[in-house]
């Protein structure tokens, strides 16, 4: 019973990294939306699966927030403040995108070998995801690093915290519950911090590109 | 044991502090009533400060908050010189207001803003949860980025965005270190709920696995490193003080950097004790020296005055970052040593500023000319600072300096001669620059606010007196908490 289980996390933590690579391959925001949309439900259902395998009931607590916060709240935010700003179009890239996938490919391969030696040591029933985890940040901070639009540089950054809290599920079960509730507060902050944002640099810039964030320079 | 009711004074008014000025924050009274919370807050910590050192180290709410003499030090720190910043930006906002750069709007943003940089600065040194300290940490952040872009130029949202996006990155970081420390203490046996205690941790760290703690503290090292602004993840920093308003600079300097080293610092302490070598303190000194070396060197080539500040922060922080890798009861002693005189004289620094780019309407340095006559107290504050913070004597930086060098010398000789070489650059470019502007003629205008100098010279005053004597309780004080540190 608990083979099939872990059989379907496995399965779960592989979907998260197709869609990390989907999410570097893709140029229309809306997409990057419904991909991380995406994450967020293999999230869930991978916390919920790691409930039932472990019997710790928090965890069922953990998808609960990662649902309401992951895969309606900050999609829906997303959704008004592309709306209101009207940037649907395609995005441009600092590195065409082939190259960005081998990239990938070789970050991947990286964080499994750091991952390597502390999977064998985790208790836990998914330690073979951790490696996936890790690769899932690393291609997150890839996006960010390659596009040059301010809102896929964001959604990378939320990107990036789903692989950490993702990571936090496969190598423990979940941090302690206080924990989790001060994280997920931060996030949802930070969100609607950077929401105002974007609707400053808009104001500033009449666009979003953030190549106009690179004047300030020492002489 | 004793009560908690001087914790709760500290962590419950900064908060109650940050509601009320969301409301009352564009009023006239605004500003007094924003010291008066710091003033409350400030009291607090003496009181807390004054039980820690009569009764000894003591927990608060079921072990989620921990004082000891470590950060009871760094506490007592942050409270006043949030108080004194709090002073000092009462009649600088109000110069703001009058040159039209900060509406009502904007103005209940800053009071109610630094009310919850407050506490969560006092909330991160208290509690014991290392997830709390990650979840306060960020919540800094949080809370000042809006402060970075409130005069909503273009350099000043560039600034805040870098800040956010580099900042949020480096704590990401920290956030996978703090889940491996997890997993450390869960499989060296620690139970769910105690598992993030720093107190538990410390008493379990000789069973920690060495493999998943040295990658820990990879993570846990760039993530709050990123935060005290250690070279190479440091190009948030000088853009962020520059663009910010002055008071926002001085307490990023002043504390947002100490409380990110603080950090850095308890997770040296579970990371030696797990590994058994030196590996935490060879990271720390080679990324502190490097920080030293390439801020000196940035520290030359800058024209704003802040930013050359901000550099000169960056160099500091190495200096203590560096004194910590070294280790041993002697140099951690004057890292902390280090750590209070450096917050003093560079908020010091910074109001002095401040006041200046205010009458000079520019922070250019070449257009900062004569203050010396236009306003004398500005102009002497600056003096005494930059002389104070280039180290010296008799103030307290040329103390820790002298003890962080004679201790590299005997332990680390290497790297004697890149400390002396960073020193020389950056007292050579910050005297150069400052002597103009404090001498010469000049044609400013005096401000339409008497600017308020007294914290300036309170805080000179201070690190003059503990350049020249530290007195026996501090001094016990600093020793209790170095020998915690270097165990």
């Amino acid at each position: 019973m608990s083979g099939l289980a872990l059989q379907f996390i496995n399965l779960l933590a592989a979907l998260l990294l197709l869609l990390a690579f989907a999410m570097l391959a893709q140029r229309r925001i809306l997409s990057l939306i419904h991909l991380y949309t995406m994450q967020g439900v293999v999230l869930v259902a991978a916390t919920a699966a790691m409930g039932y395998v472990s019997h710790q009931p928090h965890l069922y607590v953990s998808a609960g927030l990662t649902l309401a916060l992951k895969v309606f709240l900050i999609p829906w935010l997303l959704h008004r403040v592309i709306d209101r700003l009207n940037v649907r179009w395609d995005i441009e890239t600092l590195i065409n995108i082939p190259t960005t996938l081998i990239v990938g490919i070789v970050l991947v391969i990286f964080a499994f070998n750091l991952a390597q030696p502390i999977s064998e040591l985790s208790a836990s029933v998914a330690r073979g995801t951790l490696g996936i985890a890790l690769a899932c940040v690393l291609l997150s901070l890839m996006m960010m690093i390659t596009r040059s639009k301010a809102v896929p540089q964001v959604i990378g950054f939320l990107a990036l915290e789903n692989g950490l809290f993702f990571a936090a599920t496969a190598a423990t079960y979940g941090m302690p519950m206080v924990v989790e509730l001060g994280i997920a507060l931060d996030v949802l902050v930070g969100i609607l911090i950077l929401g105002v944002f974007l609707f400053q640099i808009r104001q500033q810039f009449d666009s979003l590109d953030i190549r106009h964030l690179e004047k300030l320079k020492d002489e | 044991m004793s009560s908690v009711e001087p914790l709760l004074f500290l962590l419950g008014l900064p908060l109650a502090g940050a509601l009320v000025l969301g409301l009352a924050g564009h009023r006239r009274f605004a500003p007094e009533l924003n010291v008066a919370f710091s003033t409350g807050t400030f009291g607090a910590a003496a009181a807390l400060t004054a039980d820690v050192i009569a009764s000894g180290p003591r927990f608060a709410l079921q072990r989620e908050f921990f004082i000891d003499p470590l950060n009871v030090f760094l506490v007592a720190l942050t409270a006043f010189v949030a108080l004194t910043t709090a002073i000092f930006s009462r009649p600088y906002m109000r110069v703001e207001q009058a040159h039209g750069k900060m509406t009502p709007r904007r103005l209940r943003l800053y009071h109610s803003m630094y009310q919850l940089f407050s506490f969560t600065m006092l909330l991160a040194l208290t509690t014991n949860n290392m997830g709390f300290l990650w979840v306060a940490t960020e919540a800094a952040t949080l809370a000042t980025v809006l402060l970075v872009s409130v005069y909503r130029t273009a350099a000043s949202l560039e600034a805040a965005w870098k800040y956010f996006i580099l900042c949020g990155v480096g704590i990401a970081q920290a956030l996978f270190g703090t889940v491996l420390l997890y997993m450390a203490a869960e499989r060296a046996g620690a139970g769910p709920e105690v598992a993030l205690h720093w107190t538990e941790l410390e008493t379990i760290k000789a069973s920690l696995d060495p493999r998943i703690m040295g990658l820990a503290f990879a993570f846990l090292f760039v993530g709050y490193g990123t935060k005290v602004g250690l070279v190479p993840v440091h190009n948030w920093l000088p853009d962020a003080h520059a663009e910010g308003p002055t008071p926002v600079s001085a307490v990023l300097s002043g504390l947002l950097l100490n409380v990110a080293l603080y950090a850095v610092l308890r997770c040296k302490v579970l990371t030696d004790g797990a590994l058994g070598t030196a590996l935490a303190g060879q990271l720390m000194m080679f990324f502190g020296l490097l920080s030293v070396l390439v801020a000196a060197f940035f520290l030359s080539r800058q024209r704003d005055v802040k930013r050359m500040f901000a550099y000169s922060s960056i160099e500091h922080m190495g200096l203590i970052t560096f004194a910590f890798g070294v280790g041993g009861a002697v140099a951690t002693f004057a890292g902390l040593l280090h750590m209070t005189v450096h917050s003093l004289v560079k908020s010091a620094i910074f109001f002095a500023v401040g006041h200046a780019a205010q009458q000079a309407g520019t922070q250019t340095m070449s257009e900062i000319r004569g203050l010396i006559r236009s306003s004398p107290t500005v102009g002497w504050g600056l003096m005494i600072g930059s002389l104070a913070i280039l180290g010296m004597p008799p103030f307290g930086v040329f103390a820790s300096e002298f003890l962080i060098l004679v201790t590299a010398m005997r332990e680390q000789p290497w790297a004697t001669p890149f400390l002396l070489v960073g020193l020389g650059v950056a007292f050579a470019s910050v005297f150069q620059r400052v002597q103009p502007m404090v001498f010469g003629d000049s044609s400013f205008k005096p401000l339409p606010h008497q600017p308020a100098l007294v914290p300036v010279f309170v805080h000179l005053g201070i690190a003059l007196v503990l350049g020249l004597y530290v007195p026996p309780y501090l001094e016990s004080w600093y020793r209790e908490a170095a020998r915690m540190v270097a165990g």
